[in-house]
């Protein structure tokens, strides 16, 4: 157990530079450089004339569409991470069982296409 | 052993912190950065248990992919927060009913964790980490189980990332009428005699183009 946590060492002192140089740049500003606030200088920009609205506006719903079938792509990669990982030891049978994982997500993976869900318009 | 409670205590309480902040935060896109650190430090935890692979998978999946399509909803959606505080009261006998029985079911949890349910029981999946000196990775042990002893339910799960696609798309997916779109068969197989028509024109009149060229 040890062991494996020693592993990530790298890992933690690697994320404290990361804290230590993201705050030094943070920080390091408000103490060196000139410092003369105005709300002009963090209004929004529009070249030339005035901001028609918020940038929070609504979003098309097919980004969401296009993320939930990433996600489901992702998860299928995840799964077939440990398999490959352990494909020795699993036999015939831990083979065909994945082979009929992906061709019920192939299955699904056609009918998005054929429906034109990967298409934008 | 004193490092790892250190690290536990760190990530366990910046994981309570980021929970906090999530129900706390007043802008929703503060609350979802929240739920991102409060995903990292539960990875981190996963790490402490000797869970490498579920921590690497949380890192992937849940901050990369559904912490992103949180961000997606909640600036896709465009509510009136003003409208949604109104509606705490309304709503508040029904979330505490859902965190009660949340808390209760922790609570038996807890109670019989020591309960045997036969061969495959709480007993026998609560310990994911192989012996370290057996010399099997993390993923390796987990290779070995989900393909062969628990093929039924990694197929169930198949089925239901099926279903889960098959349902955004019936749920979501609208097709503008009347889009023009490229037909690469369509264009190649045009040729010079359907699309150019040479046509005489008598001098002083006026020729209209017949349809069969179009």
């Amino acid at each position: 157990m040890t062991q494996l946590l020693t592993d990530y060492l790298p890992i933690i002192i690697f994320l404290g530079v990361a804290l230590f140089i993201a705050a030094a740049l943070m920080i390091a500003p408000f103490v060196i450089a000139v410092s003369n606030p105005d709300p002009e200088k963090v209004s929004a920009y529009e070249c030339g004339f005035e901001a028609f609205d918020d940038a929070r506006m609504r979003f098309d719903a097919r980004f969401y569409l296009v993320a939930i079938l990433f996600i489901i792509f992702d998860l299928e990669m995840a799964f077939l991470f440990p398999w490959a990982a352990a494909f020795r030891e699993i036999g015939l049978f831990g083979f065909w069982s994945m082979m009929i994982f992906l061709g019920v997500l192939t299955v699904g993976f056609i009918y998005e296409w054929k429906k034109g869900a990967l298409e934008w318009d | 052993m004193t490092l790892v409670a250190v690290f536990f205590y760190l990530f366990a309480i910046l994981c309570v912190v980021a929970g906090a902040g999530v129900i706390l935060a007043r802008n929703p896109v503060h609350a979802v950065l929240s739920l991102i650190l409060a995903f990292f430090n539960a990875a981190g935890l996963f790490v402490l248990l000797g869970a490498e692979f579920l921590a690497m998978l949380l890192v992937i999946v849940y901050v990369g992919a559904v912490a992103v399509l949180f961000l997606f909803v909640v600036m896709m959606l465009d509510v009136d927060f003003a409208e949604l505080k109104a509606g705490f009261i309304k709503n508040a006998p029904f979330g505490l009913l859902v965190a009660g029985v949340v808390l209760a079911e922790l609570i038996v949890l807890f109670a019989f964790r020591d309960l045997s349910l036969g061969a495959a029981g709480v007993g026998a999946v609560s310990s994911p980490v192989p012996d370290v000196n057996s010399g099997i990775s993390n993923v390796d042990a987990l290779g070995r189980l989900i393909y062969t002893k628990y093929a039924f339910f990694f197929q169930v799960s198949g089925l239901i990332l099926l279903v889960a696609m098959i349902g955004a798309i019936v749920l979501t997916l609208r097709h503008k009428t009347g889009v023009k779109r490229q037909s690469i068969s369509e264009q190649v197989s045009r040729n010079p005699k359907d699309a150019v028509e040479v046509v005489k024109v008598p001098s002083g009149g006026a020729v209209i183009p017949s349809v069969e060229g179009q």
